[in-house]
């Protein structure tokens, strides 16, 4: 038992090491995890996208693709070392996690040759940004019960309808979207599965302020949009086989959280003076703390159990479920309780003023949504009871009912 | 990457599991809870025979000579089934406090009748309802005798010799020393106690001018006795998390059965859930065990983390386990004839067998805040 590189593991670990000490700037790791850039979003976009291809370039950013699109042709092993080495620099994330970690391998499954030649290796370059149009407002966990419509016309189909909660689409160029084709039969049945340019007439992208302050995700409405039956992905009525494997890439792509962490709130602790002395000193603060710092462990080392299971050639299954179930609340409570220790001055979310450029009040904020995006905890329980540990299904009311005979919100 | 047991360990493991689901089933534990028995002979027996007790003392001792890993395998199994047997006592504590604190000569006369299993060990720290601590220990080790209580005592009265934590009279933590007692002499006198788990014996042990012998330093005791609860903590968690998975499988195994409503009660989310949430702080559980499991083997550096991050998930999934699997039941798991309660019984017991979990919480942040001097 040991974390050691075989000798092929370690000598793919050098050449990454010595790949970005040549190509990014280490993290200065005593400003934390919690640097938060001052940058508008278009600025780090062009940032992001500058990486991408640089990274694209050395193979990097698709470790485990074949390399007829660009990939290293390597194995899941690599790809996390990858990853493990690239948390110590400092270099652009986010932007491209939805487009290569859900919409490229559903086009790599699902689209022809030709179209895998155009759209892949712009994606991976970061030339073009993908986002994915599931969610509407009747229908996120159970996206199956989606109303945005498709019909054909001649050669090509008219889309129209509402999606929402769209991660990006204001600065995305494509997008994959499930539509239903067939309202008469029951929902699962009568979807289609198209992907799209973002810039089709038609339509018209809304930002949507969140709690957090930001606009990450967009409504996205659908006025007539055109999309030529040579964008269709899967059969006619087959569209939610095709979304599946949008979504067990999901539960890949999205795995544990990041942000602010145990090492943060020691820091912060030792510096906040309470009522009795010194926050570290204080026993709720030190019980908070160990219970934080083993739930990381845990995670930590659940990850190099998969590895491990990887590199005999076994397949992971729902269980990287659980990272997300516990990242999600543990980000949450953390940010939280390291709010309590600032006491009233907890309330500031002040740059300047608090404590790590206000990484925890931030954090509190932000976790509330993660641990709705990508599945809800509910959701992911329900995963895990039936996937793993092979609980019966939540009893379907709407299992062979046609859609359009279903009740709804709004509609009884 | 090899973040797992060898070929070698897991059938070892096997090995463990097929003996135990042969001789040791929630049957055979009753007949321990419900007899004045302090253990399960015949299974304790088995396991010296198949040398679990030897596997990781020394080929010199007496032992089979294979190391921490082969006992955390073993480890997972006992807990699995709740075993009424004193290994613990006698293998992660006294021979484990022997082969690290011991001389040749102290090594030579126990572990090797340890290992066989001929006699039982234990360790005696706890005086009454209080954690033990060099500020409170009142049992004096003096002039090579031993005066005191130690109360409760795991498998006491049964055990042949003890390591007990006593009053050596230094000042702050040296104040304490671990001594080696055999208890078959005249200056002990020991009574069984009843506790929340009678499927492991424990008992009162006085101590009237006992004869006894010093454990490494004179003073230096307190260390050596987190050194050693450091090591047990490890192996412990793999016990809990054997017992975790058996409460979860248990508790599954009856939502799949029992109906309410016209459903079977698995079918509920309430009940789901529940089973995804031990699942969780299964996972996670085993995750830090089997951390605790490397560093103990590769003697490194970080061991008491390890070892309280171990400790603190295993202890926190095997009563989440544990009691959520009785509330699963309903009413049948609160019965004296249903099996929930080994386990509801043996995660306390285990709980706090090695301090309690606020304990481990303190030492763990003590380590950080030496490892992450910011
Ligand atoms: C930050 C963020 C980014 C997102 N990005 C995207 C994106 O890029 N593309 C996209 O398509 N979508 C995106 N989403 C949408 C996301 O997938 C949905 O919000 C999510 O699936 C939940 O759906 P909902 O919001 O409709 O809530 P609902 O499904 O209405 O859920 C409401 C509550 O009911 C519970 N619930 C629902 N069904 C069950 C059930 N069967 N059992 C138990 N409880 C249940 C939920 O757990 C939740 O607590 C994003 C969401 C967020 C917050």
């Amino acid at each position: 038992m040991d974390f050691n590189d075989t000798p092929e593991e370690a000598k793919f670990r050098s050449e990454v090491r010595e790949w970005l000490s040549a190509n990014a700037r280490q993290r200065d790791t005593s400003n934390a995890k919690a640097g938060v850039s001052t940058k508008s979003e278009a600025e780090r976009l062009v940032r992001a996208k500058e990486w991408q291809a640089k990274k694209a370039e050395a193979g990097y950013a698709a470790i485990t693709w074949p390399t007829e699109y660009g990939g290293l042709g390597g194995t899941s092993i690599q790809s996390v070392i990858y990853s493990q080495e690239e948390a110590n620099y400092d270099v652009p994330r986010g932007f491209f996690e939805i487009g290569l970690g859900m919409c490229i391998p559903t086009m790599m499954k699902w689209a022809t040759p030709e179209q895998n030649e155009r759209f892949v290796k712009p994606a991976l370059f970061g030339e073009e940004v993908w986002c994915q149009l599931f969610s509407e407002p009747a229908a996120g966990s159970d996206v199956a019960g989606l109303r945005t419509k498709c019909e054909r016309d001649g050669d090509d189909w008219i889309i129209n309808g509402q999606k929402v909660w769209t991660s990006g689409a204001h600065f995305c160029d494509y997008g994959i979207i499930v539509t239903r084709s067939d309202p008469t039969v029951p929902k699962h049945k009568g979807l289609t599965f198209f992907f799209l340019d973002m810039k089709t007439p038609g339509i018209e992208i809304r930002p949507i302020k969140q709690i957090s302050g930001g606009s990450g995700f967009n409504e996205v409405f659908f006025n007539d949009v055109r999309v030529p039956d040579s964008q269709r992905l899967g059969d006619v009525g087959e569209g939610w086989k095709v979304s599946l494997t949008t979504l067990m890439n999901e539960r890949l792509a999205i795995g544990g959280g990041s942000g602010v962490d145990y090492e943060e709130l020691l820091k912060l602790a030792r510096e906040t003076e309470l009522e009795e002395g010194p926050a570290i000193k204080d026993s709720n603060v030190r019980e908070k703390l160990a219970d934080w710092y083993v739930q990381s462990q845990g995670l930590k080392y659940t990850k190099f159990r998969t590895l491990t299971a990887l590199s005999k050639g076994q397949v992971p299954g729902a269980e990287s479920s659980i990272g997300k179930i516990v990242s999600g609340p543990k980000m949450q409570d953390l940010g939280s309780f390291a709010m309590d220790i600032q006491g009233q001055g907890g309330i500031l979310q002040d740059g300047d003023e608090s404590p790590m450029g206000a990484a925890f009040q931030n954090q509190w904020l932000g976790a509330a949504g993660y641990r709705i995006a990508g599945g809800t905890d509910e959701i992911l329980r329900n995963i895990v009871s039936e996937q793993v540990l092979g609980l019966p299904q939540d009893i379907r009311v709407d299992k062979n009912v046609p859609f359009n005979e279903l009740a709804s919100s709004g509609k009884k | 990457m090899n973040f797992d047991f060898s070929d070698d360990q897991k059938m070892l493991k096997d090995q463990a599991r097929k003996f135990l689901e042969d001789k040791c089933s929630y049957d055979d534990v009753r007949t321990v809870l419900e007899s004045d028995a302090s253990h399960h002979d015949e299974v304790w027996q088995g396991l010296c025979d198949l040398g679990f007790t030897g596997a990781a003392i020394p080929e010199q001792y007496g032992g089979v000579g294979l190391g921490a890993l082969e006992l955390c395998v073993v480890a997972e199994e006992l807990g699995r089934c709740a075993a009424p047997v004193p290994f613990s006592s006698s293998i992660y504590m006294a021979a484990e406090a022997l082969k690290i604190g011991g001389s040749e000569t102290l090594k030579q006369t126990w572990l090797p009748k340890l290992a066989s299993g001929e006699i039982i060990g234990t360790l005696a720290a706890a005086e009454g309802p209080a954690a033990p601590s060099p500020r409170n220990i009142k049992t004096t080790f003096a002039n090579g005798k031993l005066n005191g209580r130690k109360l409760p005592v795991p498998d006491g009265e049964t055990a042949s010799v003890a390591i007990v934590l006593a009053n050596t009279g230094g000042t702050g933590e040296q104040a304490v020393s671990l001594v080696v007692v055999d208890l078959t002499q005249d200056g002990v006198t020991r009574s069984s106690v009843e506790t929340i788990d009678p499927t492991r014996g424990h008992a009162e042990i006085n101590f009237d001018n006992a004869d006894a012998s010093l454990l490494g330093v004179s003073g230096e005791g307190w260390a050596l006795m987190k050194r050693v609860e450091a090591g047990a903590a490890v192996l412990v968690a793999f016990e809990q998390v054997g017992g975790t998975e058996a409460a979860l499988n248990m508790a599954k195994d009856y939502s799949l059965d029992r109906y309410a409503f016209g459903r079977q009660i698995g079918s509920y989310q309430a009940i789901k859930h529940k089973l995804a949430d031990m699942y969780v702080k299964l996972e996670l559980a085993r995750s830090n065990a089997y951390y605790g499991a490397m560093v103990l083997a590769q003697e490194g550096a970080d061991l008491e983390l390890a070892a309280a991050s171990a400790r603190i998930s295993a202890t926190e999934a095997y009563r989440f386990a544990a009691q959520e699997c009785i509330q699963v039941h309903g009413g049948i798991g609160f019965t004296w004839e249903a099996n929930p309660q080994f386990h509801y019984r043996r995660s306390k017991l285990l709980a706090l067998s090695l301090g309690s979990a606020s304990r481990w919480k303190n030492r763990l942040v003590s380590e950080l805040e030496k490892s992450n001097v910011a």
